[in-house]
């Protein structure tokens, strides 16, 4: 059998998987993290995004062989060793950006890469565009949007400027 | 999904050498179009040669040109200054695809490759003359595309990079399917010193093709009111769920006159 090598949450794994093994599920079936959910199976709504590598990706549309040798976090990898969320966490339970949370893992994920690669700021247009990749079928999207323009000074350490788009 | 044998080659020449020892082979680049189609049990292939380390990601402004490898990411070409400063119209229309994760996975030689008659990279390998580059030859856009999802591509055949010419001035307008974001219809209007060229996708039953009468009426005078008048046959254009054919061909006309408006 195919055997894959990986760090996830910053822990090395080597598993076996059948080269049709999607990432995902390797993650939720093969190393236990069900945080990463499936919502559809057109890579459509956004709940399996996880980072590879820093980037973040639609781990339902990935083969887990072709995640050799990469750097995987989840949403379970966010939090710090004593519990303390990320502060992108933090700002979707203060905003109140979710209601049944099933969209909540892959909208965390999404909104972190989304605010570190805009370090010049982000707009709200910017963010909804962001989250195109990513479907929330409860909260209307308002509180999400707000959880992360909040998130982002927090993430950088300052006030954000009126981004230009 | 059906199992299948896996490959990560690599170099170009041993992935050509996997793709022709078997002819049920399937090369895989960002996986965006590929995996959902394996899903969904519409394609077997015995071998999927995945081409992530045959070295063909990257971006090369030439004299009046720009070279983008197969295997660039979308989300790389939105974000490229070379790209942006030489066809900000092509950048444009890469971070216009999909949404952002299936930009930092799906690339141009995947798309190309593809030709998904609602795809938005056909439109401007074909409106700007494109040439695409593959392990064997290089083949011009016009001769490229044959029809939806046809390509002139061999099976043993690797797209290996793309070359742009920049065009004096150039847009792309699309009227995006509000769920998947792929064109309903999608218009790139490019302009260059011998004349217009313009290509729609998203509409035509043979996927992505040039027009005409757009083109002459551009050349003559590059205005919106130029093109005003000139119509497309609704008994070509295609008809689903999303929209019908005379939908379809009036919406031709609107994202022409704005693509025209925008590159003015
Ligand atoms: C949710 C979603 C939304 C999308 N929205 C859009 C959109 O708005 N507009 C749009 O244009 N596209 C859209 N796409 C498609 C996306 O752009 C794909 O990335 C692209 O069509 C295929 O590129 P890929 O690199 O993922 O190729 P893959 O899926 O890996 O491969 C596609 C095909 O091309 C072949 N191939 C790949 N690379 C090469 C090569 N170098 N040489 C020869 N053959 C090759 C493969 O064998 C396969 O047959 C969307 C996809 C998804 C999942
Ligand atoms: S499960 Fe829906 S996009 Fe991955
Ligand atoms: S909170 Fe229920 S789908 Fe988003």
């Amino acid at each position: 059998m195919p055997q894959v090598s990986l760090t996830v949450n910053g822990t090395q794994h080597t598993v076996e998987v059948e080269n049709r093994t999607l990432l995902v599920e390797l993650l939720r079936e093969k190393i236990g993290l069900t945080g990463t959910h499936v919502g559809c199976d057109t890579s459509q709504c956004g709940a399996c995004v996880v980072h590879v590598d820093g980037t973040s990706v639609k781990s339902c549309t990935m083969l887990a062989v072709q995640a050799e040798g990469a750097n995987v976090t989840t949403i379970e990898g966010l939090a710090a060793a004593d519990g303390t969320l990320h502060p992108m966490q933090e700002m979707f339970r203060e905003h109140h950006a979710l209601q049944c949370g099933f969209c909540t893992p892959g909208m965390v994920m999404s909104a972190i890469d989304l605010v570190q690669s805009h370090p010049e700021g982000l707009s709200e247009h910017q963010i909804r565009e962001g989250l195109e990749g990513n479907l929330c079928r409860c909260t209307g999207y308002h509180n999400i949007v707000k959880a992360i323009a909040a998130a982002w000074p927090l993430m950088h350490g300052k006030t954000m400027p009126a981004a230009a788009e | 999904m059906y199992d299948f044998a896996y490959q990560k080659p690599g170099s170009v020449a041993d992935a050509v050498k996997a793709l022709a020892a078997d002819p049920e082979a399937k090369a895989l680049a960002g996986g965006m179009t590929l995996i959902p189609v394996l899903k969904q049990r519409l394609n077997h292939p015995s071998v999927v040669v995945d081409l992530a380390k045959t070295g063909l990601s990257g971006i090369t402004a030439g004299a009046g040109s720009v070279t983008i490898g197969a295997m660039t990411t979308h989300a790389a070409v939105a974000a490229s200054a070379e790209v942006r400063r030489i066809i900000p119209a092509l950048a444009a229309l890469a971070g216009g695809i999909g949404d952002e994760q299936v930009r930092h996975r799906g690339t141009i030689g995947g798309s190309l490759a593809n030709d998904d008659p609602a795809a938005d990279y056909p439109a401007a390998a074909l409106a700007l003359g494109a040439t695409i580059t593959t392990n064997k030859r290089a083949i011009a856009a016009d001769d490229f595309f044959q029809g939806m999802f046809t390509t002139a591509l061999e099976a043993d055949e690797i797209i290996t990079s793309v070359t742009f010419p920049a065009p004096a001035a150039a847009n792309y307008q699309k009227f995006r399917n509000p769920a998947s974001r792929y064109a309903i219809v999608g218009v790139f209007v490019a302009r260059f010193p011998a004349g217009v060229r313009v290509a729609v996708t998203g509409a035509g039953q043979g996927g992505v093709f040039r027009h005409a009468a757009m083109e002459a009426a551009l050349s003559a005078n590059f205005s919106p009111d130029a093109i005003a008048a000139v119509t497309t046959p609704a008994g070509d254009m295609n008809s689903d769920i999303h929209a019908s054919a005379e939908y379809r061909a009036h919406l031709v006309g609107v994202m022409a006159r704005r693509a025209v408006a925008a590159a003015s």
